[in-house]
């Protein structure tokens, strides 16, 4: 009781109504998800700036320095190829960053349809939701694995293969939200005065499911970049010709006992930006949801 | 009671169909004619076209389902392409090392998990709170592997403390098992315990805001009474849902965490089924562990009731 009765007024809130408030009121109150939002921005920039990060081709392959440990010239060493592990890392955060994305991004939208047309239409509900608790009882790993294991292993089927395990957890959250909203008095109003369904749908629906879906995005996008890095892992990821930190970690595997860092650094970038969007979505959602906020 | 389990029993039957429907999709598109590869190198078209006939290749999606299915209610999850065997031995040969991973990471976790999730949730705020909070949110950004392999680096590679892979059956001896059992299961359960302690810290402050708790705590009873049998038994069915959800977390991390540690299981069987394009192996675990993720959440479901005597089915 005593912990609601005093957080419950939301002190930034009444201060400044404006949107520069808000976030300015967001950032002194959420110290983490901001230091989070800073790692996830430095790593976009690095992914986009990468040629000119002092790396060089990140697929050159030198026999005649392979395995070198981290020095001046080659800052994470070089691998069992001799190719450099530095360019390799830096570049690798491209694979990632468009995986977490592009997932979020294709499964939220996909999600949202889906959840929008079953929480109005009763039959396509009953169909829908039997195919999507199939898909949600097969663990995501093993349902790309075994999409990816019948096509040819590219980033698009990556891509895809991840987003097709989020989509039934988006599309629950979707169905339940519309069926709450579905029942408030101004949706009812609007049925009663004759508005058609498609607008019901954007004009008081939708509006009202982006504050979760946000939220929701941000883990999916997690989420998405750890099982890309594990199926890269496992060898049904990412081909080897594009360095993503899962096939670095996978091609350094077998050489743990003599060169650690080969792993050490792809492992490091790897949680530091799963770790970045992680707080970057706590902090979201307490700002967003503040009756959760406490909970969780 | 009976009726009700037998109800949710029937109700998980669309959803197995829908997970058999997309595993049999699978093995109806993958590339290769498993015709020509028995047939082999010399074979004529005839041959081929025979053999087809025989395996009812030919058939129609539909049929080939339905015979499928049919072999699959006789336990019969079809013949590894590369090694020739049946998938259900190959399965049976692997069963026991991922069981016991699974099952030792099962109960450390939950063991670990639930006790610091009720302590976080009972000093809310505190130093403990946020430590706890702290490596639950690590918990979810380190992946499986990365864990793995920064624990064989300081306690195997480094302290040469455990050995860095391998594994060792229980019927060879408790302690080879034990010592080649702690880097898997802790790397292995990490993520499921930030899940785990996260839920159970917020079912705990939900349970502890109601008056009955403060009820108990003003008739003197002892706090660690209140927190265990008034607030625990009552923040009990969304752990125990968490639980049950989680293990799609522990399957998916035993496939990694058998191909950083070598361990000879089920997981390191799919990884090297990719590997070679062995399909009826990828499909036939697919199906296992999908089956074993349904079963284990109808139990979860049916044991609310142990929890809970309001609910009543």
């Amino acid at each position: 009781m005593t912990s609601v009765a005093i957080a419950a007024p939301p002190a930034g809130a009444s201060a400044a109504p404006t949107m520069l408030g808000w976030i300015a009121g967001t950032l002194r109150r959420h110290p983490t998800a901001i230091a989070g939002g800073v790692v996830l921005l430095l790593m976009v920039a690095i992914a986009i700036l990468a040629p000119w990060l002092g790396t060089s081709d990140p697929l050159a392959i030198a026999p005649t320095r392979r395995l070198k440990p981290p020095s001046a010239q080659f800052w994470f060493g070089t691998d069992m190829l001799g190719r450099d592990v530095y360019s390799r890392v830096i570049y690798g955060s491209r694979v990632s960053l468009t995986v977490g994305i592009a997932v979020a991004v294709i499964a939220t939208t996909v999600g949202l349809a889906i959840g929008l047309v079953t929480g109005f239409v009763r039959w396509v509900d009953a169909v829908v939701m039997r195919v999507m608790d199939g898909l949600m009882s097969i663990p995501p790993v093993l349902l790309a694995i075994a999409l990816i294991a019948l096509t040819r292993a590219s980033l698009g089927n990556v891509v895809f293969a991840i987003a097709l395990s989020e989509v039934p957890r988006v599309v629950r959250l979707v169905r339940s939200l519309v069926l709450t909203l579905r029942e408030q008095p101004y949706v009812e109003a609007a049925i009663a005065s004759g508005t058609r369904l498609p607008m019901i749908l954007v004009r008081h629906i939708l509006p009202n499911t982006t504050a979760p879906l946000l939220v929701q995005a941000t883990y999916i996008c997690a989420s998405a970049m750890i099982t890309e890095a594990i199926l890269s892992f496992i060898g049904a990821g990412t081909p080897p010709n594009i360095p993503s930190w899962g096939n670095i970690m996978a091609e350094a595997r077998s050489l743990i006992q003599i060169a650690g860092t080969l792993l050490l650094f792809p492992g490091l970038f790897l949680s530091l930006t799963v770790l970045s969007v992680n707080l970057l979505g706590d902090g979201m959602r307490d700002a967003l949801d503040p009756r959760l906020a406490r909970r969780m | 009671m009976l009726s009700y389990a037998l109800r949710r029993l029937a109700a998980t039957i669309p959803v197995m169909g829908v997970v058999a429907l997309f595993v049999f999709s699978l093995l109806y598109l993958s590339p290769g004619d498993p015709a020509a590869v028995i047939a082999g190198d010399i074979a004529t078209e005839d041959d081929i076209a025979r053999i087809r006939a025989r395996l009812g290749l030919d058939q129609s999606y539909f049929v080939r389902f339905g015979t499928w299915l049919w072999a699959l209610a006789h336990g019969d999850l079809g013949t590894s392409i590369f090694t020739g065997l049946p998938v259900t031995t190959l399965i049976g040969q692997r069963v026991e090392p991922t069981l016991a991973l699974t099952l030792c990471t099962l109960i450390v976790a939950v063991a670990l998990a639930v006790p610091l999730g009720v302590v976080a949730a009972a000093r809310a705020g505190s130093w403990i709170d946020r430590v706890v909070m702290a490596i639950s949110v690590l918990g979810f950004s380190v992946p499986v592997f990365v864990l793995a392999y920064g624990l064989v680096l300081v306690f195997a590679v480094g302290l040469e403390w455990l050995p860095v892979q391998g594994y060792s059956s229980i019927t060879k001896g408790l302690w080879p098992f034990v010592q080649h059992m702690i880097l898997p299961s802790a790397a292995l359960g990490i993520t499921y315990m930030a899940l785990i302690a996260r839920i159970t810290r917020a079912s705990m402050l939900d349970v502890l805001a109601q008056d009955y708790v403060r009820t108990a705590h003003a008739k003197g009873l002892a706090p660690s009474a209140v927190l265990t049998r008034h607030a625990l038994k009552n923040a009990a069915v969304p752990i125990v849902t968490i639980i049950g959800i989680g293990i799609a977390l522990l399957i998916g991390g035993v496939v990694v965490t058998e191909t950083v540690f070598a361990i000879p299981g089920i997981g390191r069987l799919t990884v090297d089924a990719i590997l070679r394009r062995d399909y009826p192996i990828i499909q036939g675990v697919t199906l296992l562990f999908s089956a074993v993720y349904v079963l284990v959440n109808l139990l979860v479901d049916l044991s609310y009731t142990l929890f809970d005597p309001r609910i009543r089915y």
